[in-house]
Formats: C-alpha cells, structure tokens, sequence
C-alpha cells in the first residue's frame, strides 16, 4: 500500500496531461477549419515579433500599471513552474524535494519562487480589485456579462489558490524550515502554524501539495474552455500575425483573375471556362461564417484575452456605437466552437445548422460602424487584427448580397461613373488649377 | 497657377521630377482643394518639375476597398497603374493619406510600383536639401495641435515628418493626449465620410475635436483632406471656429510664406 500515493499520482498526471492533449488537438482542428493563407514570408522579422510581442511583452507596458502588473504574473507563471518539475519527480518516485540535494542553489531558487509567488498574489489581487471594485470600465463593456465576466475572475481565483497553497506547502514543511535557506517568505507563515502538532502539520503540508499540483492540472485543463488560452497561444498567434503596414488590406486573388481578364483586350467573353474549373464551387468573395476566415483570423479568436484595450481605443465604440472589436473576437470563438462541436457530434462532419457568424452573431450595424482607423490592431498586445474579420465580412455583405449601406452604394456607383466619390465629371478634374 | 499635366510632359518629352497625386478629395472638395493649391504653390516656389494627371487621374479606390467592394477597387488600381505604368512614374507625392497607403501598399501586388511620399514627408525633405526655405515666422509661438490621419499614422508610421515641419515654422506643438500611435480617429476613414453615422451618443469628429480643444490651441494642425473637413465640422459644432483655424500643414507653410 506504500506506492498508494505514487500510484494515485501517476493516474491524475496522466489523466490531466491526456485530457489537455485531447482538447489541444481538438483547437488544432478548429483552427484549420479557416482557409489557408501563406504566412511563410519574412520569417526573422516574424521571429522577432514572437521575441518582443510575446516573450518580451513589449506592447502590454504601454499601459504600464496593468503592464507592469501582468508581466510579474508573467514571469512568475513561468518561473514558478520549475518547480513543478519537482514536485511531479517527487509524485511519481515517493521522494520528497529530491532537488533539495544540489545544496545552496536549491535555497535561492526556492527562496526566488517565494518572493516571486507573493508578488504574484498582490499583482493578482490588484487585478481582482481593477475589476470588481474599481470596475474599470474596459471590463464592464456589455459583452463582458455572464460567462466572459465570471471566466476572468476564476482565472484570479485559481492563481490566489495556487500561490497561496505553494506558500503554505513550504511553510509547513517542517525539514524544510528546518534547513533555514530558501524559506525567505514562508518562514514568516510557518509561526502561525506552530501550536499545531506534527503530525497535523504534516497533513496540512500534504494537502497543500496534493492541492497545488492537482490545482495546476485543473487549470491547464481549464485553459481550453477560458480566455486564458492565451498563455500559449499569443506566441504563435504573434509569430503569425501580419507583418504588412497596418494600413495595408490584402488585394482578393480571386477577385484579380476576374479583373484581369474584363481588363484583357484579348480575352474571348464567350469563352467556356476551364475544364478543371468546372466542377469547383465559385469562389465565395468574404466572410459569412468562420470557414471563409482564414486560420491565422482562427487562431486570434482563440488567442483572445478580452483584456478589452482595442474596445477602450476604438473610435466607435467611445462615441457608444454597437461595435467591439473585443467582441468580434469573442463571437468568431464561440462559434467557431460552435461548429466544432456540431462536427464531433455528426461524426467529423458539419451538417448545417441554419446559423453563421454573420448575423447570428455580428451584426451588420456592428460592421459598418468601423472607420477601419487600426487603433484596435496598435492596441492588441499579441497581434490580434478584429479589423481583418471586418473586413472580410463587409466584403462578404457588399460583394455576395449587395447589402451596403444605401449612401456607400451611391458613393460606389460615382467611383465606377465618374472616377470619384462624388457625383462630378471627370473632365473637370483639373479645375481647381484656375479657381 | 502653372501646372503641367502628364500628357503635356510626354508632349515636351520631358519626364517630371515627381508626380503629384492630387486625389479626389483635392480635385473636388472645396475646402480640399485649397490644400492642393497651398501644396502647389509650395512646389512651385521651389522650383520643382512636378506634373499632375488631370483628367486621366481617377479615384484610388480606397473607399470602395474598404467599404467591401474588392471588384470596384482593383478596377480603379488596374485602370490607374495602366496610366501611371505607361508615363514610367516613379516618384508619386500626394496630399491624401488614403491614396498614400493605397498607392503604397496595395497597388504593387496588382502591377504598380512607384516611390511614394505624402506631401509631408516630401516638403521635409525639400526644406533639409535646402531647395525649400523656410524665411517667415508668422506662426512663431502660436499654439498649435496636430492631428495625426490614422492612414499617415499607424497605417503607415509617418508620425515625424509633419511634425518636423511644424518645429521648423517654429511654432509652440501641444500635444493632444492621444497624439501619434493612440491618436484618435477623426471618424472619416474606412468609408464613413460617405455615409450617416450608426446610432451612438456622440460623432466621433465631435470626441476628437474635444480631444484638440483640452490642448487650447490656436490651430488644429492635420495632414489629411478628410480629417480636415471632420475637424473643421467639429470645431463648428463647439461654435469655436471665430478662435480656432483647422489647417493643413502645407497650408500652414504656404501661408507662413506668403505664398
């Protein structure tokens, strides 16, 4: 009965990790749903984004109190993980901080975990307090209700949990304390547990680890199902991310072979197409639903952390129009999710359910409010573009359904008439020279 | 005003130095227009060859592009670069930051590649090589703003160059709170300036006209034909238009010469 525990661990291990990999592979599937797009160009300056954009966070210390906040979280997510290393060895072989050993780097590395985890709980803290108290109002926008608002602070709770039970698993560690280096926090905790006897201390420490280390699985499994997704995904998403001039839309190919051959003297009208182009679907122009997005437009819905800066920047939405580039992210996820799952319930394939992110979930109100300024793409800290999507869903609105706005329609129609968007001959372009 | 169309250059069998796209809004647009005249008087009193297209300019396509209409837009680009590829332009200068980008950024893929500069970018560099002179300072200590056009800005990331200009007409540059990157739109771009509004509880103009005003200036500086007609709507909306000027930095350079 002694390899109890060993045994106990090894399943929830196994079953924690299995079960991520199972939902990874799902988001990977969900994500190449979207069309392809080549994104194998300017691969340093894309390594270099990945480097400053994501490693380096440069872009979340524009705003420096949430900056500076996030990237302790940030650096003690990542560092404070080290020690998950041990605790799995010691889980799996019944030992007990078996890197303890390497003598006095083990103390300043715990000793560095402590501060690091303290700092992290304040940080957190002051987040929760951002959010619930001083409600800022980026968090508070009217998609951020039920499920979004309720995800982001049980993502606070787990990280007050986890660092809180880390803490009291080394303060009552008893050969720990004992060894008096690296306990550079937790032995200011430790006398608060000093009338308990022993062998409840050592329970109590048990439980903190037992704890920590299955908190840690929960919350990686977690991952799939919340914003927090981002973790991971903001480098990728990053890497791939344009590296085009913001101000830059890319030119439809599909719509260039047409244009090309109305513009081609040569070209027979009468022709009949070619053979191999016979049996395709004609291309659709734009975006009704996720599949007419590409998987780099995929990937940001899931990278989305709905931190709400290219909302709190977006010129629409401070004059109190409908439009939210942060929810524009949030609906493609959620019904990209949608289809997704109607696909693992109809056996790996989609059969229509009357629904499409056009108009289920954004509206074309929302659509044609955007002055396309790019303030929610210089925003983004991990190179999400909602601009992209809105424009492929306007191209989509304008080029299918021929469903703009009765003003845009005019203003097109003097484009094709007379070379400009307003109603004047083309002739007198010139005239300002003698006015 | 002396200027030379393409056709006329091609007739002569010269090539211009540069040409100046003047855009639809510096064809049409009253108050635009001015800007094309302020722009080319500079131009001129520097001497430079430049040439316009004159009839044989057309829209860019900028807003059929970003109002959704891909086919409207890669008509115009083809249709244009035919012109432009058949006078063998190279450098192209333009006043408006929508043809700028597009001239830019999404003509090449379609066939059309020029050196291309707003007129910012291109009056600095005529002032640092000394063919601009810079010989007033009627402007000297006025308060002014500067507004940056959100296809000059972070389309594009020019946000020095009319801010040089501004320091060489020695003027006292006041910043807006959201000023280069985090600046504000005027509420023109994407297509708006051709449509009512959706409903909201206030014009974008208005906000960032609002924007200019915390900054007290004397002149709300842009570089963008459009911008200038929200701003200057904006500034008559807060009935200040008696105190504050909305001026296009070439506007300001031309004046401040007495041109």
């Amino acid at each position: 009965m002694n390899y109890l525990p060993n045994i106990l661990f090894a399943i929830a291990l196994v079953i924690g990790i299995g079960y991520f990999v199972k939902n990874v592979r799902k988001l990977i599937r969900n994500i190449k749903l979207g069309k392809d797009v080549d994104v194998s160009n300017n691969k340093s300056q894309r390594l270099k984004n990945m480097i400053n954009i994501a490693l380096g966070q440069s872009k979340m210390v524009r705003r420096p109190v949430a900056g500076f906040l996030h990237v302790i979280v940030y650096v003690g997510f990542i560092i404070i993980n080290i020690e998950v290393l041990e605790i799995i060895i010691d889980g799996l072989f019944g030992t007990h901080r078996i890197f303890s050993g390497i003598g006095n780097l083990y103390g300043v590395l715990i000793g560095s975990f402590e501060i690091l985890a303290v700092l992290v709980l304040i940080s957190v803290i002051v987040f929760w307090i951002r959010r619930n108290v001083i409600k800022l109002k980026r968090f508070w926008n009217s998609e951020m209700t039920s499920w979004p608002k309720n995800d982001a602070n049980y993502i606070l709770y787990f990280e007050m949990v986890l660092m809180s039970l880390f803490l009291i698993m080394n303060a009552t560690d008893v050969s720990f304390q004992a060894m008096g280096s690296g306990n550079i926090i937790s032995q200011h905790i430790a006398p608060l547990f000093s009338k308990i006897p022993e062998h409840t201390l050592h329970l109590i420490e048990r439980s903190a680890w037992w704890l920590h280390i299955l908190g840690i699985l929960v919350f990686l499994n977690y991952l799939y199902f919340s914003k927090h997704l981002h973790i991971l995904l903001a480098f990728p998403n990053t890497y791939y991310a344009s590296v085009k001039p913001k101000g830059q839309l890319d030119n439809l190919e599909s719509v260039t072979k047409e244009v090309m051959l109305m513009m081609d003297p040569n070209a027979d009208p009468f022709a009949a197409p070619e053979e191999a182009e016979t049996n395709e679907d004609p291309e659709k122009f734009g975006a009704s639903d996720v599949t007419d997005l590409n998987w780099v437009q995929l990937l940001s819905a899931y990278t989305c952390t709905e931190c709400g800066r290219c909302t709190s920047s977006c010129p629409a939405n401070l004059t109190g129009k409908k439009l939210s580039p942060r929810k524009i992210m949030m609906d493609t996820r959620d019904r990209l999710e949608e289809v997704g799952k109607n696909i693992d319930a109809n056996k790996g394939e989609f059969k229509d359910d009357g629904k499409q992110l056009l108009g289920d979930y954004i509206t074309k109100e929302e659509l044609w409010a955007c002055t396309t300024c790019n303030a929610c793409v210089e925003e983004c800290p991990v190179s999400i573009s909602p601009l992209s999507i809105i424009m492929d869903m306007r191209r989509y609105l304008v080029m299918e359904e021929s469903a703009a706005p009765m003003e845009l329609n005019n203003m097109m129609t003097n484009i094709e008439n007379n070379g400009a968007p307003w109603p004047y001959n083309q002739m007198d372009r010139l005239n300002w020279k003698d006015e | 005003m002396t200027v030379k169309t393409m056709a006329e250059f091609m007739a002569e069998g010269k090539q211009p130095e540069i040409l100046f796209w003047v855009g639809s809004a510096g064809s049409y647009d009253d108050r635009a227009k001015k800007i094309t005249r302020a722009f080319v008087k500079l131009l001129n009193s520097a001497n430079i060859e430049f040439a316009v297209l004159g009839a044989e300019e057309s829209c860019t396509g900028d807003a059929a592009k970003r109002a959704g209409n891909e086919f409207l837009f890669q008509m115009q680009a083809v249709t244009n670069i035919e012109i432009l590829n058949a006078y063998e332009i190279k450098k192209i200068v333009t006043a408006c930051p929508h043809s700028f980008n597009t001239l830019k950024n999404e003509y090449p893929s379609l066939g059309g590649n020029y050196e291309v500069l707003h007129h910012t970018q291109y009056l600095q560099q005529l002032i640092k090589e000394g063919r601009l002179k810079v010989t007033n300072n009627s402007f000297k200590g006025k308060r002014i703003t500067f507004h940056d056009p959100c296809y000059l800005g972070r389309a594009n990331e020019v946000y020095e160059a009319p801010r040089e200009l501004l320091k060489e007409l020695g003027v006292n540059l006041v910043e807006m709170k959201r000023h280069r990157r985090t600046a504000l739109c005027c509420g023109a771009g994407g297509a708006q300036m051709f449509k009512e509004s959706e409903k909201g509880d206030k014009d974008v103009n208005v906000l960032r006209t609002e924007d200019a005003l915390q900054t007290n200036p004397d002149v709300i500086a842009t570089g963008c034909p459009y911008c200038n007609t929200m701003m200057t709507d904006g500034v008559k909306f807060k009935e200040k238009e008696a105190d504050i000027k909305v001026l296009d930095i070439a506007e300001l350079l031309a004046n401040n010469q007495e041109l």
